[in-house]
């Protein structure tokens, strides 16, 4: 620690800070523009010059280190002066156009002016003129003549997203900010860009000319979209949502937010929300009171129990519901004497239930991972599946860890990979199997290598891995490297309450029926809350087939989506911003938030509408006034951090052949993971929204006479789509990669397994 | 695609950097394209991007900094006039309106076939010898008078060059 004195002040600092940090520590103001925390320093806007005592002149106070006994003046004649000479030079080229700017109100550079900019402009000649750009759906690059190339998109790009895909060209008055030959910018974080431009020259595509931001109303909620947790704003103007911004929090999100967190609301109000209850009366849709369709549909629950028997009932909820409501629907199908109830729709092996001792998580603290040395990340699309927590592991990986990769796809993950063992998704077991061994046998190679020469170890199971068809044995093997290693293991939840799920015991237990077998064994009544069945379940072809032989369905969606075909009752419940709610969080942590704005129509929030269910139903301990008490009753007696537990007993690792023929790799794509992110407009326009392509190593393709590009049939059970295939020379062979989760591939069956692939 | 010949040089160039610091050679990289094609393609910034471990954007904002990489093609003979105060005060302003009069093109400019392109040039740092030119950015020519910049031109088209 060193002492400096800033505007008379004493402070105490860490050795090797800048004068800026130091200053924002103590709470003393500078301005600045191109300075970020989390950016590195560049020094070119030249805002925060500072007077320092025996420097001859105005230093940078954002590139300037602290030295013991440095005198530093923010506010003396010199540096006001020099901070308004800064303020003239940057307003010389700035547009005027505050009035219909974006930025307008939240603007560094308007609020500097304030402060150092003079009452009218010396500068008489033409001001330069930069043209627009087109950088993509979401992030607006339209006047760019109001850049002041402080260059943290360019930063950000490079440091945090992992790719540069904005750049600083030519020089001079000629430099201007621009993609590499008018690409569009794909980065699945690129909508911080619009929260880091001290301007308007990156604004929001969607929020353009919708409101002002002194009009908006502030809510503060919880992600929606994956399973990190992040903290965010949701912005409201007339009840409506406009635009969705992080909030900081240094344990979590940073100040970061990935772009289907901060643009799926844009899917909120789409024209198929469905708004008043509706039952199918001789196969015609009717839209009824609220009263009319919870009776049909408790009549409908009550009739199979109490014919068919309780058992004939089941559950499923999505992932992202929330506490609340998962809570309620367990509590609901226990209460009419049924177990059958799920919310892990993409699982497909449950062998672990029973033999682990608790929920699983991740295993830590999101924040350890920023203190992690080694790490071994097993089945995950990591950057698509968790974009904020890879910005995280990015860091950290410049700053020494090293990660090792097994997976069944080569994604760039845009940052250092130390080793990697891409192989089929048969193959899985037998390869961490092997690195068990080898981490056993301490070996000093490879991914054993280095793991075992780690401090801080720790295995990371993605979506891929807890899908996988062998999920438990690939939990059992990190488990036993993790021991191995002396590290932790856990899991990279899959959605924003993956571990909510298991907390609210919206799970079967030993008595019930899980997700897969509800499907395969199908019921005679299932209640649905938020499901898209076709996209949400691990076999689509099964799921729908169960739920269209089925005598009662009754759906709780926000959507009137493809369940009009086998639904007999649709309520309609609210998304996370019409409704209050709790998310646990991967790492373990309970976050609730309330409604940011009313529900749209006659929708109601499902924790609501499963009360009254209950009520009709006569079950009781339904008597809840607000969504705390279900959450303080869900929660009573428990510690959360208590149920949180990785550990696995009893499974058998068995090392199979691998099977003949094609195996299907599936990736959920990032923007189609939930009901309201496969609505919101601007991200169905991105890249990674594009229609699925059939994925094969070039030889496979060769093997079957086609090239890439052309169409191929792709056929699995029952069903086969025609699709564009693509070679990816990185993928194993024996391997075809095809999303799942999407309607082009709804037709198909199992995210696993084998699949045949002819020319079209 | 880069030529044989463009990474052979690359390597060579790169053995005078820190295996860790390969993106050191960009500049030269984008020299030896543009010796090689004349002119330096986005393509090209992919490729060099792409051998020398950089982001594609990066060798972009190196190509578009500097003067001398031809981003589009330049004529087989390109003559880069130096246009700065010393060489104006000593006429560079004629030699300009010369080389335009008698290769009927205007500055930044190639001739129809393909064979002169003309360019505005920053100080050469030989004011001594101005005014100048600079052919292909390897050959200075000074104190140039229209019978100098007539005879360098026939030597171009003469082949000699």
């Amino acid at each position: 620690m060193i002492n400096i004195e800033i505007d008379g002040k004493h402070i105490e600092t860490e050795n090797g800070s800048t004068v800026i940090e130091a200053a924002h520590k103590a709470g003393i103001a500078i301005p600045h523009f191109c300075y970020h925390k989390k950016l590195s320093i560049a020094a070119n806007c030249r805002m925060c010059l500072v007077q320092v005592e025996k420097a001859p002149k105005p230093l940078p106070a954002c590139a300037t280190p602290v030295t013991e006994g440095m005198k530093v003046f923010t506010h003396s004649d010199q540096a006001v002066k020099a901070q308004k000479g800064v303020m003239e030079f940057l307003l010389i080229n700035h547009p005027l156009d505050c009035p219909i700017c974006d930025q307008g109100g939240e603007c560094m550079l308007q609020d500097m002016s304030v402060g150092y900019g003079g009452g009218h402009s010396r500068y008489q000649e033409e001001k330069r003129m930069v043209l627009s750009k087109d950088i993509g759906p979401l992030v607006s690059a339209e006047e760019m003549s109001r850049c002041i190339n402080c260059t943290r998109c360019v930063r950000f790009g490079q440091e945090i997203g992992g790719k540069m895909e904005l750049g600083q060209a030519f020089r001079t008055e000629h430099a201007e900010i621009m993609s590499f030959v008018s690409g569009t910018v794909d980065s699945e974080l690129s909508g911080n860009m619009i929260d880091l431009c001290p301007v308007g020259a990156l604004t929001s595509k969607p929020f353009r000319y919708k409101a002002r931001s002194w009009e908006l109303s502030r809510r503060r909620s919880i992600s929606a979209h994956d399973s990190l947790g992040s903290n965010l704003a949701v912005h409201t103007k007339n009840n409506q949502v406009l635009r969705v911004l992080p909030i900081d929090n240094e344990d979590i999100n940073e100040c970061w937010l990935s772009d289907k967190d901060r643009f799926a609301y844009e899917g909120l109000n789409t024209a198929d929300r469905l708004t008043k209850p509706m039952i199918k009366q001789d196969g015609k849709w009717q839209e009824v009171e609220w009263q009319v369709a919870l009776e049909y549909a408790a009549n409908g629950l009550r009739h199979i129990a109490n014919g068919a028997g309780a058992e004939q009932l089941g559950a499923l909820a999505t992932g992202g519901s929330t506490l609340e409501e998962m809570y309620l629907l367990q509590k609901l199908m226990r209460g009419m004497g049924s177990n059958n109830v799920d919310f892990r729709l993409r699982q497909s092996d449950f062998s672990a239930d029973g033999k682990q001792q608790g929920a699983p998580w991740l295993g830590f603290s999101v924040a350890d991972i920023s203190r992690a040395d080694r790490l071994l990340i097993v089945g995950s699309f990591l950057r698509k599946d968790h974009p904020v927590l890879a910005a995280r592991i990015r860091q950290a990986v410049k700053k020494g860890l090293q990660v090792s990769l097994i997976h069944s796809a080569d994604d760039d993950q845009q940052m250092n990979i130390a080793h990697k063992t891409i192989v089929a998704p048969d193959a899985l077991v037998n390869t961490l199997s092997q690195v068990a061994q080898a981490v056993a046998a301490k070996q000093t190679e490879g991914i054993a290598g280095s793991l075992s020469s780690g401090e801080r170890v720790a295995v990371l199971l993605g979506n891929f891995a807890q899908q996988h068809p062998q999920a438990a044995q690939i939990q059992t093997l990190a488990q036993q490297i993790a021991t191995a290693t002396h590290g932790k293991f856990g899991f990279l939840g899959e959605a924003a309450n993956s571990v909510g799920g298991y907390i609210a015991q919206a799970i079967p237990g030993a008595k019930g029926l899980n997700a897969a077998s509800m499907m395969a064994s199908p019921r005679k009544a299932y209640v649905l809350l938020n499901v898209e069945a076709e996209l949400d379940c691990a076999n689509p072809q099964q799921a729908m087939a169960a739920l269209q032989s089925a005598d009662t369905v009754i759906v709780l969606s926000a959507y009137k989506n493809k369940a009009l075909d086998y639904a007999d009752v649709l309520l309609p419940v609210t998304p996370f911003t019409e409704t209050s709610g709790t998310f646990i969080s991967t790492e373990g942590r309970v976050q609730s938030f309330k409604g940011a704005v009313k529900p749209l129509g006659e929708a109601r929030p499902a924790w609501k509408v499963l009360r009254v269910l209950g009520n009709l139903l006569k079950v009781d301990g339904f008597d809840f006034d607000t969504s705390e008490a279900v959450r303080d009753e869900a929660l009573k007696g428990v510690d959360v951090s208590t149920k949180l537990n990785n550990a696995i007993t009893g499974v058998e690792v068995k090392v199979e052949a691998s099977a003949a023929g094609l195996q299907r790799v599936s990736d959920v794509p990032i923007y189609m993971t939930d009901a309201v992110v496969r609505r919101s407009a601007p991200l169905q326009a991105t890249a990674d929204a594009a229609t699925p392509q059939v994925w094969m190593h070039s030889e496979e393709l060769n093997n079957i006479g086609v090239k890439s590009g052309m169409n191929v049939k792709v056929s699995q059970g029952s069903g086969s789509v025609k699709l564009a295939c693509r070679a990816d020379d990185k993928l194993p062979k024996g391997v075809v990669r095809i999303a799942a989760g999407h309607s082009a591939t709804a037709a198909l069956g199992a995210m696993f397994g084998t699949i045949t692939v002819e020319r079209a | 695609m880069l030529s044989q010949q463009v990474t052979t040089l690359i390597d060579k160039e790169l053995k005078k950097y820190p295996a860790d610091q390969r993106q050191s050679a960009v500049m030269a990289a984008l020299r030896f394209v543009q010796d090689e094609k004349g002119v330096i393609t986005p393509e090209d910034m992919s490729d060099v991007a792409a051998y020398l471990g950089m982001q594609q954007m990066a060798v972009y904002e190196v190509a578009t900094f500097y003067h001398m990489y031809n981003l589009k093609p330049m004529g087989k003979h390109t003559l880069t006039v130096c246009t700065n105060l010393s060489c104006t005060l000593c006429g560079s302003g004629d030699t300009v309106s010369y080389l335009e009069k008698k290769l009927g093109i205007k500055m930044g400019e190639v001739t129809a076939d393909g064979k002169f392109g003309l360019r505005e040039g920053e100080c050469m740092g030989a004011c001594i010898d101005a005014p100048l030119l600079t052919l292909n950015n390897k050959k200075m020519c000074g104190k140039l008078t229209t019978a100098k910049i007539d005879k360098i031109l026939a030597d171009l088209e003469g082949g000699k060059a």
